[in-house]
């Protein structure tokens, strides 16, 4: 792993939590560290209720942080800012979100929809500029200008992912969220949402946080991973790497459980199943969240929360079965 | 191998504003013992409808049948009345749905929603079902069975929704079991537990499984054999190495290689242009001809006919035709010797 690369994001002991009655608190976020850098994609991925979807909004401050730091460009995100400072911050951050059906106003055409943030923050002087910017936005995603003038639900899943993609690029920002991207999408139109993410990268040298639960899919756009489980980070690593060397046993397990289009790797491989779902993250297991469905669990793991720290380098695991201490 | 269920040419439209959407256009496949069928498709592609149409399950209107028929042990089930079919459903074939959540009555313990067939269809008392609904919960794996049975679906997790719902497609012992997307709501994990379970199941049962999914992954894991559906049609069918190993039609090598390899990340994936064909107005010749990057004059007007490729797999494509150009099968769809974990 290359260390001289700079760093666009570093969050630090990061927590959202979500006040669920009176008396009790769901630990959606409860204390990730890692770094993302300029130009890269980080994958975050885990399943459902593991606090992925949380994290990103939070890392953009649509959510406001319990505790813990995001720094974006060496500045902190969630300290107090005036509305000038903030919308400055807005623009340099954007989200794609998960549900092209949900995620564009119905009642809006597609070029209002676009140009929502141009006019926001006040980028163009004129009209006619407004209307050269959202066309050239329309062919960037694959689209063309004659459907700025259409509403939503006259385009398909695919095509309103491309239309929630301009509307990300509209302002230039620097760093984009993708929260699960492609899951609402046939295959064949995944493949050609994430060629165009991969794309627009390349081009405008963005920086990706991609959100998914699709582990192959994730290997395939991400320069690192990060894997969560009930809102912890138990393992970050560059891609490649995690899945050549999985360290914790989750990790392991999600990798595993993968079906691979191949039958003949099918048939010959041993899966590690694991067994139950995963515990509510109003009331965690003590220690480490993983050791009730963990095939390797030890006493220590029910007592001692495992630190999260570099195993070796750029790979981070929080795992008792990597302390010194703890080995037999 | 005895052929179980036979579907000869089956069409199913819908009536809507904007037209009949032929969803299924003349669908043939068969059914063998003991097997798992896979039918592959995008949405939109009727393999749904198809699995639908099995158990006559497609509301009447906006749905109708244009023509074909089922063959389910020598009777033709597209003839049945709704009495006669609620004497198949459950009993002779079951389905499981892709949501759990909203195919169980949340108002119905999970107990009495397993009994309801025992009861109807086997004459077991209430009793009776009673217990044999607690070893079929103790059968797909969920833990206190005794205290379960008496739950109410909301108290579930996903996950054991799901093993419920196989109880209860199970409880009459049916001779065919359709799945339809069973897996997709699911986390990974919790979807290699439910395909686990299921093929243990077939082994001790003995059902034929129709698996309906868009996941090849799945359909690797799972399937013996595989029929590839686009625009209401049957483009290819083959045994499940056949389909993976040799595919012969251009939309099977476009699935495949939208596919992400494990193995390789830096190329591009191979992204199928444009959007499925709309059904309301289908194309008159090969219905993958405006996203076909092999497209020739012929598959605009003619639909192809079947070509046997093996004694098992058959594609409709006009590139198998002689007088066609020899095309090879891009990089991009080879299926190679993945290294995996686990």
């Amino acid at each position: 792993m290359d260390n001289t690369k700079e760093k666009l994001l570093e969050i630090k002991e990061l927590k959202r939590h979500f006040k669920v009655d009176r008396k009790n608190v769901l630990k959606a976020v409860d204390g990730i560290t890692f770094d993302i850098f300029k130009g890269e994609t980080f994958g975050l991925v885990g399943e459902s209720g593991c606090g992925k979807s949380t994290a990103g909004r939070t890392i953009l401050r649509l959510y406001e942080a319990t505790a813990g730091k995001v720094e974006f460009q060496g500045k902190n995100v969630h300290s107090k800012k005036s509305k000038k400072e903030l919308k400055n911050f807005n623009r340099k951050m954007q989200m794609i979100f998960q549900d092209p059906y949900a995620s564009l106003n119905p009642r809006m055409t597609v070029k209002d929809i676009i140009a929502e943030g141009i006019d926001i923050h006040g980028i163009i002087k004129d009209k006619k500029e407004r209307t050269n910017r959202v066309n050239e936005l329309l062919e960037t995603v694959g689209l063309n200008s004659e459907h700025g003038n259409r509403y939503p639900h006259e385009f398909s899943g695919g095509q309103r992912q491309r239309i929630g993609i301009a509307r990300a690029l509209a302002v230039d920002p620097e760093f984009i969220v993708a929260d699960e991207p492609i899951s609402a999408l046939d295959v064949s139109i995944q493949a050609q949402v994430v060629n165009l993410l991969k794309r627009l990268q390349k081009e405008r040298n963005l920086t990706y946080l991609f959100i998914a639960h699709d582990l192959s899919m994730v290997k395939h756009i991400s320069d690192r991973i990060g894997v969560m489980y009930l809102g912890n980070m138990v393992e970050v690593a560059p891609s490649d790497e995690l899945y050549e060397d999985p360290l914790h046993p989750y990790t392991r397990a999600l990798l595993s459980a993968i079906p691979v289009a191949n039958p003949e790797v099918e048939r010959s491989r041993e899966r590690i199943i694991i067994e139950g779902d995963v515990p509510s993250p109003v009331n965690p297991p003590s220690g480490c969240r993983f050791r009730t469905r963990c095939p390797l669990a030890m006493d220590v793991c029910a007592k001692a929360v495992p630190e999260f720290k570099e195993y070796k380098n750029g790979h981070w695991v929080a795992c008792h079965l990597y302390d010194k201490d703890h080995q037999n | 191998m005895k052929k179980l269920l036979e579907v000869n040419d089956l069409s199913v439209s819908f009536d809507t504003y904007g037209g009949e959407v032929q969803a299924v256009r003349g669908v043939s496949f068969e059914l063998n013992e003991k097997e798992t069928l896979a039918i592959v498709g995008e949405s939109g592609s009727g393999k749904s409808v198809t699995a639908q149409s099995l158990m006559q399950l497609i509301p009447m209107p906006p749905g109708k049948f244009v023509g074909g028929s089922i063959m389910f042990e020598g009777e033709d089930l597209t003839g049945k009345s709704e009495k006669q079919m609620q004497r198949i459903r459950g009993k002779e074939i079951s389905m499981i749905f892709q949501d759990p959540m909203t195919s169980l009555n949340p108002t119905m313990t999970i107990g009495n929603q397993i009994g309801e067939g025992l009861i109807k269809h086997q004459n077991l008392s209430k009793k009776e079902a009673h217990n044999r609904a607690i070893e079929l919960l103790e059968l797909v794996g969920i833990p206190n069975p005794e205290a379960r049975v008496k739950q109410y679906p909301h108290q579930f997790s996903g996950g054991m929704r799901q093993r419920a719902m196989i109880a209860i497609a199970l409880a009459c012992n049916p001779k065919v079991l359709i799945a339809d997307e069973p897996t997709t709501a699911l986390d990974v994990t919790i979807q290699a537990q439910i395909m686990d379970l299921m093929r243990d199941l077939q082994d001790k049962t003995n059902t034929a499984i129709i698996l309906i999914t868009h996941d090849l992954g799945v359909v690797a894991n799972a399937a013996s054999r595989v029929v590839v559906m686009y625009g209401g049609k049957i483009v290819e069918t083959g045994k499940v190495d056949e389909i993976f190993y040799n595919p012969k039609h251009p939309y099977t090598w476009g699935l495949l290689g939208s596919m992400p390899k494990i193995e390789n990340k830096d190329e591009e994936l191979q992204s199928i242009p444009g959007s499925p064909p709309d059904l309301s107005d289908p194309p008159k010749g090969c219905p993958f001809v405006s996203r076909c990057p092999y497209a020739m004059e012929v598959c605009k007007n003619h639909m192809p006919e079947y070509t046997d490729v093996s004694n098992t797999q058959k594609t409709a494509c006009w590139l198998t035709d002689e007088r066609a150009p020899k095309v090879e099968i891009p990089k991009s769809a080879v299926v190679g010797g993945a290294k995996i974990h686990g």
